[in-house]
């Protein structure tokens, strides 16, 4: 069709855990530029599956931009050249025709490569049963203008809680830190009078749980923040070490 | 471990010394380059052996002295401690990268920057703080700073050493400046844009000050 693109791809294979991968190269002809990123490694892979070949593990679930499933690094920046987008909102037409588009998995220590372009993320899960919940007995919901939240703090926590834990702020970062992801997690439980009981121990356990699981520390590079699909503020990093000084200077649990 | 030392040795604790040792040291370097630039009043170097032989000898600056060299051993050591972590925390890189499109080279360099300026260090200390307090351990008597500047800035490798010490301070305050804010959590609406431009402000007078020394007394403008 008019306005198709021939594309050469060269994608990380990896068949699991515990061997080493490499690059493999592949043609593909007549890609629409109405695709998404997604529906191009479909075809892709449909194709690789006729030819008697193991299709490109990828992860993806909603297609729609909110589950932060679709983890690729592509030709050097998390989820492409687009400024707030994920993998499965990218279109083909970002590219042009006779382009070389590099694709790898997310890299870190903490977050292994399981197959292809598919990284172990358990440790973000990890690090949310440590702290970020709030614990409600239950019983009848109460009711809801019992509890004032001020509309900047709604909309603060609102804007952190936008955060889909889909790691490319680790995939950006050079230190592989995860504090923009743990900072969004810790102020938008912060920000809202819900999450007060549990406010310092909270920031205690989420930072030290992070720590375990070898990401790096922030340098304040701010690739984190220009990299995220949901844009979730560096601000949010000045206020998990708030946070997290505080907690530590005042609290009672040593 | 106690709490204070498991704070401290945390990935935010690293950062805490990080920078208060790095504030401590920015202001360290406003008294430095004043004294020093004493030498531009072009007297013979009068004044700045005035002010010179007061911080080399007064009682409660030798003591802050101090605490001048452990916030710099603590900076230093806590720097190369987090470029270890935050080294190991990616065993693969990446194939193609390309990291200028979210953030600027300096801000991703702090670790080399933090070298080089430890190698200036090293050089630096060598010249005439070494020398001038085991003088002073070994006889009570200061050594002439002065005539040792104007001896050793006529040499055009020792001038060009210190005007790439003053690069590398430029770019590792361009960047550590406003980001020591950040990580002690100052981090306001109000207030970003001007500790910015204080950072950059200072970032480029401290550094320039300081290399026009031995520029001018390489060229004689200063004798
Ligand atoms: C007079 C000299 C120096 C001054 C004024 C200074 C100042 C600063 C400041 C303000 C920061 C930012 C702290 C933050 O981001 O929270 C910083 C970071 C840093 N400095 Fe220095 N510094 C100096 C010398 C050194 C030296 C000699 C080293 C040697 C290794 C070094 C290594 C580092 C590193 C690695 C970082 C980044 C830490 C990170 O965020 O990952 N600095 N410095
Ligand atoms: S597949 Fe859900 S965000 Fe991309």
């Amino acid at each position: 069709m008019e306005g198709n693109m021939n594309l050469s791809l060269k994608v990380w294979r990896q068949s699991n855990k515990d061997t080493a991968g490499g690059f493999e190269n592949y043609n593909l002809d007549s890609v629409s530029p109405d695709m998404s990123f997604l529906e191009m490694f479909d075809v892709l892979n449909e194709k690789l599956v006729v030819e008697g070949k193991e299709p490109i593990a990828f992860d993806h679930d909603c297609r729609e931009g909110i589950c932060g499933s679709c983890a690729m690094y592509i030709n050097g920046r998390p989820h492409g050249p687009l400024k707030g987008v994920t993998t499965c909102q990218l279109h083909m037409r970002s590219f042009n025709d006779g382009d070389t588009i590099v694709v790898e998995p997310w890299r870190a220590k903490a977050f292994p490569v399981l197959k292809d372009l598919v990284v172990d993320r358990d440790a973000f899960d990890r690090i949310m049963s440590s702290g970020g919940f709030i614990s409600v007995n239950t019983g009848n919901a109460q009711d809801a203008n019992s509890l004032p939240v001020p509309k900047e703090a709604a909309d603060d926590a609102f804007s952190a809680a936008a955060c889909i834990a889909c790691g490319a702020c680790v995939a950006a970062c050079k230190n592989a830190s995860a504090m923009l992801f743990v900072s969004a997690k810790i102020s938008q439980l912060a920000l809202l009078p819900q999450g007060q009981a549990e406010r310092s121990i909270r920031a205690e356990k989420m930072v030290a749980q992070m720590d375990a699981e070898g990401f790096g520390a922030c340098t304040n590079t701010g690739a984190c923040s220009a990299e995220c699909p949901k844009e979730i503020s560096m601000s949010n990093i000045a206020r998990m070490n708030r946070e997290y000084i505080g907690a530590k200077f005042s609290s009672t649990a040593v | 471990m106690s709490w204070f030392s498991q704070t401290l040795t945390s990935s935010i604790g690293k950062k805490l010394l990080m920078a208060l040792t790095g504030l401590f040291l920015i202001t360290f370097l406003v008294i430095h380059a004043g004294i020093n630039a004493m030498i531009f009043y072009n007297d013979g170097g009068e004044t700045f052996t005035h002010w010179g032989h007061f911080m080399g000898t007064n009682p409660i600056i030798r003591t802050l002295e101090i605490g001048l060299v452990a916030g710099f051993l603590i900076h230093i050591i806590d720097g190369l401690l987090l470029w270890k972590t935050n080294n190991d925390a990616r065993p693969v890189n990446y194939a193609v990268n390309n990291p200028s499109a979210n953030s600027t080279w300096y801000s991703r360099s702090m670790g080399l920057l933090g070298t080089l300026l430890l190698i200036f260090l090293v050089i630096h200390t060598a010249h005439f703080w070494i020398p001038n307090r085991s003088n002073q351990f070994a006889t009570g008597e200061e050594l002439n700073l002065y005539q040792m500047m104007l001896d050793l800035f006529k040499n055009i490798w020792v001038v060009l050493i210190y005007v790439a010490g003053c690069f590398s301070l430029y770019w590792h305050l361009l960047h550590g400046f406003a980001s020591a804010f950040q990580t002690l959590g100052w981090n306001h609406v109000k207030y970003n844009r001007f500790v910015s431009l204080i950072g950059v402000t200072y970032s480029i007078v401290i550094p320039l000050l300081f290399a026009l020394m031995p520029i001018s007394i390489y060229f004689g403008w200063v004798q």
